[in-house]
């Protein structure tokens, strides 16, 4: 909790007294000049002082939320109105810095110090303002790189389970991530969500190694830190990602996880506050609150950094309907879902390209950005792979030698995309040009009139040549 | 200007005491930094609130005060090309004010003030002038002369018009009421809850389509000038690029577009974008006739019930000019989802998935703002409101409040499908669980305008007007069929079937991938001309109809599958050559079978 510091020493009205303590909210007398949003700290008997937020303020009396530890509050405590919304101080200094989900340094090294101190709720970024982003980022993942392609100031979610590699994969990300042409590398803002011990230190490990941890901002929540202080985590993450995007220009790629213990956090003080429940027991307004998170990603014109986002879910169930991910989808621009199925046949990223978008992926690809055929070839090996797996479910049924011909023939592409294209090494990096050949060469199978997606010129120029090559490896 | 004080602070939900003759739809001033609310319930001693603008900082005893005006919007010259904010702030005057991000409390006019518009009036002075009456016209863009009207309600004589330049804020003529002069200003304001009026009985009846240019709408589920039509699915499925689709293509005079709860980079999307476009009709730039209303899902809840009724507002009132208008609003989910959250802060009784009971009634009085009516005033006019709505249900089910009622309301339902949008088949629209009610009053406008845009489709299809609406009918009964077989092939395999079903599937897959998908982002994909689209569902139906006599011969379909013509009908809406393309392919599809039944001795004649 940090060095204990005496309530007197803070500016703003001290009041003594709680009246209701229901779990995470607290109930306090009507107070002249609490203001709606404003910061508390509230130090019971037992010595520690909590944070809290004012959700409600009214004649009768003040609702608080209160972050940290609730056991050990007791009607005589004493409460310190601050008389300000929640900000943090912000400085270059953050770079290369670990702090716990309140902000608190959790490196050894001192507090931020700066005068400078901003809101963590931010502000909207006016539509007018946003460049539409078209820098292709290449990740070095065929699947993500080929078939739903990232690009600078893009909020793209991981959708997982418990149990898949979602952790690996976007560390590769974090690893590999360039903006082609150009070596620059991104600036880190990793924040955790109730993460695990292991999987905290396996993210910072990977960090470490890579080099990428000097140029990292690492905010850790973890599974036995108050869930309540989740709901402020993300925010402060992404002040900072902000900060350092749009003022210092870094460009800045945040990964955020996982959002489903954020989303717990959010029912839980729902019904903490007796609130009409909505689907699965999430409150109404989950969709708008998701999006004061989700829509800080992007470019701001005239600002040389951008805010890039990836954050990462854990489906409850692995069902997609699931309220988390479903409104998650509607907000994000596009999603990566993680399959069990390709796990369980081992192949690495289990990435089903199917169900998974991105919504950006036309605008940062093509002649100048990435090459000529990337969109036609990306369409095709879809609508192939779309064939492929619809055949393989009918070879469930009906048995392989129940198949047409041409079944036959996508159900082998299918196996061959999996194989060659999708899985790769966790330290493989490959060039967006070795994604596309793969691409061609896995198409190489199917015989020229099924690609009826791609242009006729398209196929002269790559199709052939690719299939001598494919001969060649096959031989 | 009255003023009570704030009691209670609860998310976006203020209330507030002391103003007793407030009123229901007041706009009112919350706290020191005058935050602007709508008074949505007056109790006993308090009053209710929505604020649109955060309202964090602020407190009990802070002042808040009734403006004595209902939420309005300015309706003059100077919407077009604009991109407005949830309650009608120009998101330019936003940057200038408050940066790139916006803060809160910051106060805009809905109009320019500063441009100088030429103003040139169609009446003299000392003509007695009534609601609606057209006085003058205004070049508000290089594509659409804009109609100064004098505002409904509104009766005089006209002693003075003026002409010249003037902003919006000079008057241009005065108008005698009642004795009194009053001064005529280019623009008025009108309060976005209520539907502007029109003519007595001035309903017209649907019988026009709007040509957007996707075949799969215009040719199997077309959407009627002045109707109304609902779009929902799940995320993914393609909403919102179908929705640009329409706001791009459709041949109408004016477009508002209402980013509503959705993505920025959306807006910033169409804002790249439109500039660049152009209107395949005027060749002018699709940004001069188009109003942007953004407010996106970052931006306070409240405001999404206000952005949904300053769209609408705009679009009733270019329709009032005489204009055909389309309104794309994306997504309505997310206005009833505010309405839900204020009905929740209100601790109203929810009915149904939390939405309150009152949701229907808001969604019928939305959607019956569309229509094609005679307009108030002088001249004559003809107008009309056409609405698309998309809806975002929950998990993509369709069976939950905000789609349900929808339909109650609307006239037609594009059902997007996500087993389509995940085999990149887009417009995902399903054409088994969509439907048009308009079809069959408005298909036979839309071959006539096919033949007046090119009268060659006549000399190629003599009887076009009277067998299209067969051939349409005809794609739709191979569709239906085509999947019973399908269902079947999934448990025996398609080797199994007999010839007649496995040309049903080939066919149904001519017409998947030949007609109903549509590339948006392919030039000469994008927009598909009514003659065009036209011939393209000829080719189809024509070559099944000559296959079937070939299979019926006892040709193998294998051989028919295999011909180089089937890959070339899926291609032909990518061939430059557009209209000349399917010409030739009409012949050669004949050509082609004709050689296949020589192979087979078979004696047919196509």
């Amino acid at each position: 909790m940090g060095l204990p510091i005496k309530l007197s020493d803070l500016e703003g009205k001290v009041y003594r007294g709680i009246r209701e303590i229901r779990g995470s909210l607290v109930v306090l007398d009507p107070i002249p000049g609490v203001v709606f949003d404003e910061i508390i700290r509230i130090r019971a008997p037992d010595g520690i002082d909590r944070l809290g937020r004012v959700i409600e303020v009214s004649r009768d009396f003040v609702i608080a939320q209160v972050f940290g530890d609730e056991s050990g509050l007791q009607h005589d405590s004493i409460v310190k109105f601050t008389g300000s919304t929640f900000e943090i101080p912000v400085s270059p200094d953050v770079v290369g810095r670990m702090f716990n989900g309140r902000f608190e340094p959790i490196d050894g090294l001192p507090k931020i110090s700066s005068r400078d101190t901003r809101d963590i709720n931010g502000n909207p970024i006016n539509p007018r303002a946003r460049e539409y982003p078209n820098d292709f980022i290449q990740t070095g993942i065929s699947a993500i790189d080929g078939m739903l392609s990232l690009v600078r100031g893009q909020k793209l979610p991981i959708f997982s389970e418990s149990g898949l590699p979602h952790n690996r994969v976007a560390a590769q990300v974090a690893r590999q991530a360039t903006i082609l042409g150009r070596e620059e590398s991104f600036a880190l803002v990793f924040a955790a969500m109730g993460l695990k011990h292991d999987e905290a230190s396996y993210f910072i490990s990977q960090f470490r190694e890579s080099g990428a941890i000097d140029r990292s901002v690492v905010i850790l929540n973890l599974a036995d830190d108050p869930a309540i202080e989740r709901l402020i985590t993300p925010r402060i993450a992404l002040t900072i990602a902000e900060y350092l995007a749009f003022e210092q220009d870094y460009h800045v790629l945040t990964i955020l996880t996982d959002m489903t213990n954020y989303c717990e956090a959010l029912r839980e003080i729902s019904a903490a506050r007796e609130e009409v429940p909505g689907r699965g027991g999430y409150p109404g307004y989950m969709y708008s609150d998701l999006a004061t998170i989700y829509e800080r990603a992007g470019i701001v014109k005239g600002k040389k950094g951008s805010l890039t986002q990836m954050p990462i879910l854990t489906m409850p169930g692995g069902d997609k309907r699931h309220p988390i991910p479903d409104l998650t989808g509607y907000i994000t621009e596009g999603q990566i879902i993680l399959s069990r199925d390709l796990h369980s046949r081992g192949i690495y990223p289990p990435i089903n390209v199917l169900p998974s978008l991105s919504r950006l992926m036309r605008s940062g690809i093509g002649p100048d950005k990435t090459r000529d055929d990337h969109k036609e070839l990306s369409d095709q090996l879809y609508d192939a792979y779309s064939r492929g797996v619809k055949a393989r479910d009918l070879a469930r049924i009906v048995g392989e030698m129940g198949l047409s011909d041409r079944e036959r023939l996508f159900l082998k592409f299918a196996d061959l995309f999996e194989k060659r294209f999708i899985n790769q090494g966790e330290y493989e990096n490959r060039t967006i040009e070795e994604t596309l050949d793969i691409g061609w060469e896995v198409l190489s199978i199917l015989p020229p009139e099924e690609l009826t997606r791609v242009r006729e010129s398209t196929i002269e120029k790559y199709y052939y040549k690719a299939k001598a090559a494919f001969e060649g490896i096959e031989k | 200007m009255r003023v009570g004080e704030i009691v209670k602070v609860s998310g976006t939900v203020v209330f507030g005491r002391g103003i007793p003759d407030i009123e229901v739809g007041e706009v009112v001033e919350v706290g020191e930094e005058k935050l602007i609310g709508e008074v949505i319930r007056v109790f006993e001693e308090d009053f209710a609130a929505q604020v649109y603008e955060p309202t964090s900082g602020l407190k009990v005893g802070d002042p808040i005060s009734g403006t004595g005006k209902k939420l309005v919007a300015e309706l003059g010259p100077g919407l077009l090309m604009n991109i407005f904010d949830g309650i009608g702030r120009p998101l330019e005057d936003l940057i200038k004010l408050s940066g790139p991000f916006i803060s809160r409390g910051i106060k805009a006019y809905m109009l320019p003030r500063n441009i100088k518009w030429e103003f040139k009036p169609t009446v003299k002075a000392g003509v007695e002038v009534g609601p609606g009456d057209v006085v003058g016209e205004v070049q508000e863009t290089p594509y659409l002369v804009h109609k100064i009207m004098i505002p409904p309600f509104m009766r005089g004589v006209l002693k003075e018009i003026y002409e010249g330049e003037f902003k919006v804020d000079e008057p241009i003529g005065i108008i005698e009421i009642d004795g009194e002069d009053k001064k005529l200003y280019m623009y008025h304001e009108w309060p976005v809850k209520i539907a502007r009026p029109v003519q007595e009985g001035g309903r017209l009846p649907l019988t026009t389509p709007l040509i957007t240019g996707q075949r799969v709408i215009d040719v199997l589920f077309p959407v009627a000038k002045g109707g109304a039509a609902c779009i929902p699915g799940g995320f993914g499925t393609g909403k919102t690029v179908t929705l640009h689709q329409l706001a791009k293509w459709s041949d109408t005079d004016v477009v508002v577009y209402i980013g509503c709860g959705e993505r920025g980079n959306e807006m910033a999307e169409v804002l790249t974008e439109f500039p660049e476009l152009q209107d395949p009709r005027s060749g002018r730039p699709l940004m001069e006739r188009t109003v942007l209303i953004a407010n996106t899902s970052n931006m306070p809840v409240s405001a999404r019930e206000a952005s949904v009724y300053i769209g609408i507002t705009i679009a009733e009132y270019y329709r009032d000019m005489g204009y055909d208008v389309s309104l794309m609003a994306d997504s309505t989910s997310r206005w009833a989802e505010a309405i839900r959250e204020i009905s929740g802060r209100l601790g109203e009784m929810p009915v149904e998935r939390g939405f309150p009971a009152y949701l229907p009634d808001k969604i019928a009085e939305f959607y019956e703002r569309a229509g094609r009516v005679k307009v108030l005033g002088r001249p004559d006019r003809i107008g009309s409101v056409t609405v698309v709505g998309a809806v975002s249900p929950p998990g993509g089910d369709f069976n939950e409040p905000v789609t349900t009622h929808t339909l109650r309301f609307t006239g037609v339902f594009w059902a997007l499908d996500a087993d389509l949008a995940y085999s990149r088949h887009f417009p995902s629209i399903h054409w088994l669980k969509s439907y048009s009610l308009y079809a069959d009053s408005i298909i036979q406008g839309y071959v006539e305008k096919a033949v007046e845009n090119n009268p060659r489709l006549r000399e190629i299809w003599p009887n076009v007007l009277e067998e299209y609406p067969r051939y349409r009918v005809e794609a739709m009964n191979i569709l239906t069929n085509a999947s019973e077989v399908e269902s079947i092939a999934k448990i025996i395999g398609e080797k199994a079937l007999p010839d007649d079903q496995r040309l049903l599937l080939l066919t149904n897959e001519l017409i998947k991938e030949g007609l109903l998908r549509q590339n948006a982002f392919d030039p000469v994909d994008s927009y598909s001309e009514p003659e065009r689209s036209v011939l393209i569902l000829k080719a189809i139906i024509d070559f099944h109809r000559m296959a079937e006599k070939l299979v019926r011969e006892n040709v193998p379909i294998d051989r028919i599958i295999e011909s180089p013509i089937v890959s070339r009908i899926k291609r032909i809406k990518l061939d430059d050559r557009k209209f000349d393309a399917v010409v030739e392919l009409l012949r050669d599809i004949r050509d082609n079978l004709s050689s296949i039944a020589e192979e087979y001795r078979v004696s047919i004649t196509f």
